[in-house]
């Protein structure tokens, strides 16, 4: 399905509705063929193509000792894929859900996030692990986990999530060159979105750490990552019909955190709303709300709000919407942003 | 009632599954019945006498080596010291039977390991003195970071040995574990890959009896720590710990086979940890004094020493030669250690990731910025207090 879409495109040179999911699997293709080094590996990834279809065609284009299916043990994958680093490989990981990854949080927490910096920069590890993540697809349990402030609490990981079909590709070959391990989480009701997009010539796209401003307003900053890009971009429509230009600024990347971006936007709007489906407690909100208040206390108009996913387990699917946030949440939160004490 | 009697019965055919056989024939995978044993058996004859006294010399410096570090954490040199003290033969034939292309990766407790293998004593000991984690280049040595969570280190040696073979590399990987680490949900991972992908890697375990405190029975259920290797479809094998020239024999074939291309194998050494865990740890609650002495009357340097003595191969001149060798290293190690490490503080921020983050380069400056102002956080008697 992928590969036929792709071909398509890239044999008219133009650009043409691709889905996320197209554009990753691209990007594998394209960092394979350029660095033999790179190799895939997980489970379900060679004749199967992984079950999202990620890697469909890799283990047929550059045979099934770059294209690895392993057995079924996320730290056994994730355990030598250090060891195939520690010998000059460039090991790109699938974990096939969010929550199947959490057997590998020890190899990832104390080997793959510390090798750099346990053996004083002379063993760096360059290895890229890519987490299908987040709710929305009517997943049953285990299979919508919002993962992100686990790694983000971990030194030594960067952590990466692109929320558009040109981030998709730029994000994922800058991460699998990166000489430093990077938690790729890829959310997965994006993986059907789709942009205009050539294959021949993809998009230049900001490098990681680099937060962009999605949408330019003067009212009030909406800032989020990944899954949640589309509903605030769609919020920030909504709310013009209240008189509320909304800015909305993609994170892109928690580590690096762009603080100057996120300063530069919230000191000219003077509010600011973090937006994301994790769970809120502990969450990257906190953190983010933190890091604004730090920086631009004398310019906030209003408390820095957090819209974030409910403090529970993931719900079951029939029960996912009222959970996830949406358009109105982030609304009602843009609401609150004490627009009286403006004048 | 039987089927047969049921009324139409005789109607009934039921299906067979499809044909099923075993992937892999167990039988040439399991160890024998009692540990392997060279010295003091017909099989001494055979041993190279070269061999037998490189392994003494090293068994001996070894064991000084041990003593050495124990007693620099009560000097406060070291954090602390994870001694080998008995498993020497384990530890020395893990370092000799390896090329230098190859690869050894240590558990927490296999200083001497990597010490036999060339690596600088002072530098073998950075993580256990605690001013770095690691003090020397994995590459450059082929030894892998000391690894204190258990097991863990056992698939990278998958990876890394399968990395080599596809890179068509003849590069073997040695992975040492302790029987409490068999536990551990990452050796099981671990062998289950190295078979599957054919990995060319040896699973050295030293069962010393105790994991800290808790004896082997109550670690597993197996009739030995090599039984596991059959579950996994590699071969499984049981040697003497304490016979330096039977675990150097058991570990150089299982390399050999990896080499050739016939996959991984699990070698269980059985032996006894003659010292407490650590430093830290108290023996006398869990182990009787009996025990303790059955072992040392087969200790390791003793097997070797009656061998060599008995062959002719060895004189009290010679004996006193390797101890004289050995306490020179003692002597220089202990000299070493007490010279303050020169540290710089900025390192702290200088290998977490390839480029500094924005937060880091903050956090770096306000550092700088303390250390520039002489803080008192920062000086030197604040350093020996947490010492």
């Amino acid at each position: 399905m992928t590969t036929a879409a792709v071909t398509a495109g890239e044999r008219t040179g133009r650009a043409r509705p691709a889905t996320m999911a197209q554009a990753l699997g691209r990007a594998l293709r394209d960092a394979m063929a350029e660095d033999p080094t790179v190799h895939v590996l997980g489970e379900d990834v060679g004749t199967l193509g992984g079950v999202f279809r990620v890697t469909d065609g890799l283990a047929k284009e550059f045979g099934e000792d770059r294209c690895t299916d392993t057995p079924l043990a996320e730290a056994g994958i994730l355990g030598a894929a250090v060891g195939m680093a520690m010998y000059g490989l460039r090991p790109v990981v699938e974990m096939q859900f969010d929550a199947f990854a959490y057997p590998a949080f020890e190899q990832l927490v104390s080997h793959v996030a510390k090798m750099r910096n346990r053996t004083g920069g002379a063993m760096p590890l360059p290895i890229t692990v890519r987490v299908p993540y987040g709710g929305g697809i009517g997943g049953v349990e285990h299979h919508s986990d919002s993962s992100e402030a686990y790694y983000m609490a971990t030194p030594g990981l960067h952590v990466v999530m692109p929320a558009t079909v040109d981030d998709a590709y730029g994000l994922l070959r800058e991460s699998i060159a990166s000489d430093d391990p990077v938690v790729f989480l890829e959310p997965k009701r994006l993986y059907w979105s789709k942009a205009d997009w050539s294959p021949a010539a993809p998009a230049p796209v900001e490098p990681i750490g680099r937060a962009v401003v999605r949408r330019p307003g003067r009212s009030a900053t909406l800032i989020t990552y990944g899954p949640s890009l589309p509903v605030c971009l769609e919020a920030a429509e909504a709310a013009t019909a209240e008189g509320w230009d909304l800015e909305v600024v993609d994170l892109r990347s928690l580590v690096p955190f762009d603080d100057e971006t996120v300063a530069a936007s919230v000191r000219r709007t003077g509010r600011a709303v973090v937006v994301h489906e994790s769970s809120g407690f502990g969450g990257p909100g906190g953190e983010i709300a933190a890091r604004i208040t730090e920086q631009c206390f004398h310019h906030l108009e209003a408390p820095v709000l957090r819209v974030a996913g409910f403090d529970i387990p993931y719900p079951p699917p029939m029960q996912e919407r009222h959970h996830l946030p949406g358009v109105d949440r982030v609304l009602d939160a843009v609401a609150r942003l004490q627009w009286e004490a403006e004048s | 009632m039987t089927v047969q009697e049921l009324p139409g019965a005789a109607a009934y055919r039921p299906t067979p599954p499809p044909a099923w056989k075993p992937l892999t024939d167990p039988a040439p995978l399991l160890p024998d019945p009692e540990p392997y044993r060279v010295l003091g058996t017909d099989a001494a004859a055979g041993t190279d006498p070269e061999l037998l006294l490189r392994l003494y010399a090293e068994l001996v410096r070894g064991r000084r080596y041990n003593a050495q570090a124990t007693a620099l954490t009560k000097q406060g040199r070291l954090a602390v010291y994870p001694s080998s003290t008995g498993q020497e033969a384990c530890e020395i034939a893990a370092a000799l039977v390896l090329e230098d292309r190859d690869w050894l990766f240590p558990s927490y407790r296999d200083t001497l390991a990597a010490v036999a293998r060339g690596l600088d004593p002072v530098e073998a000991l950075t993580l256990l003195r605690g001013d770095r984690h690691t003090g020397y280049d994995p590459r450059e040595h082929r030894i892998a970071p000391l690894c204190t969570p258990l097991a863990t280190q056992l698939p990278h040696a998958v990876g890394l040995a399968h990395a080599a073979r596809l890179k068509g590399d003849d590069v073997v990987a040695l992975a040492m574990v302790g029987d409490g680490g068999t536990s551990e949900g990452d050796f099981h991972e671990a062998l289950n890959f190295a078979a599957v992908w054919r990995a060319p890697v040896v699973f050295l375990v030293q069962n010393n009896g105790f994991a800290i405190s808790v004896p082997l029975a109550k670690q597993t259920a197996a009739p030995s720590l090599a039984h596991k290797a059959v579950g996994y479809g590699m071969p499984g094998r049981l040697v003497d710990g304490n016979d330096a020239a039977a675990v150097h024999q058991v570990l150089s074939e299982a390399v050999a086979r990896a080499r050739r291309g016939e996959g991984p194998t699990l070698v269980e050494a059985v032996t006894y940890r003659m010292e407490a865990h650590t430093n830290a740890d108290d023996a006398t609650r869990y182990r009787g004094d009996s025990e303790v002495e059955a072992w040392r009357a087969h200790d390791p340097i003793r097997l070797l020493e009656r061998e060599l003595t008995g062959r002719g191969l060895l004189d009290e001149d010679g004996i006193g030669t390797v101890h004289e060798a050995a306490e020179r290293m003692a002597e220089a190690l202990r000299e070493q250690m007490n010279a303050d490490p020169a540290l710089d503080p900025m390192d702290l921020f200088s290998h977490v990731y390839e480029e500094q983050t924005g937060q880091l380069r903050e956090q770096a400056a306000r550092l700088r910025a303390e250390l520039d102002a002489g803080n008192g956080a920062h000086d030197e008697s604040g350093a020996e207090e947490g010492r």
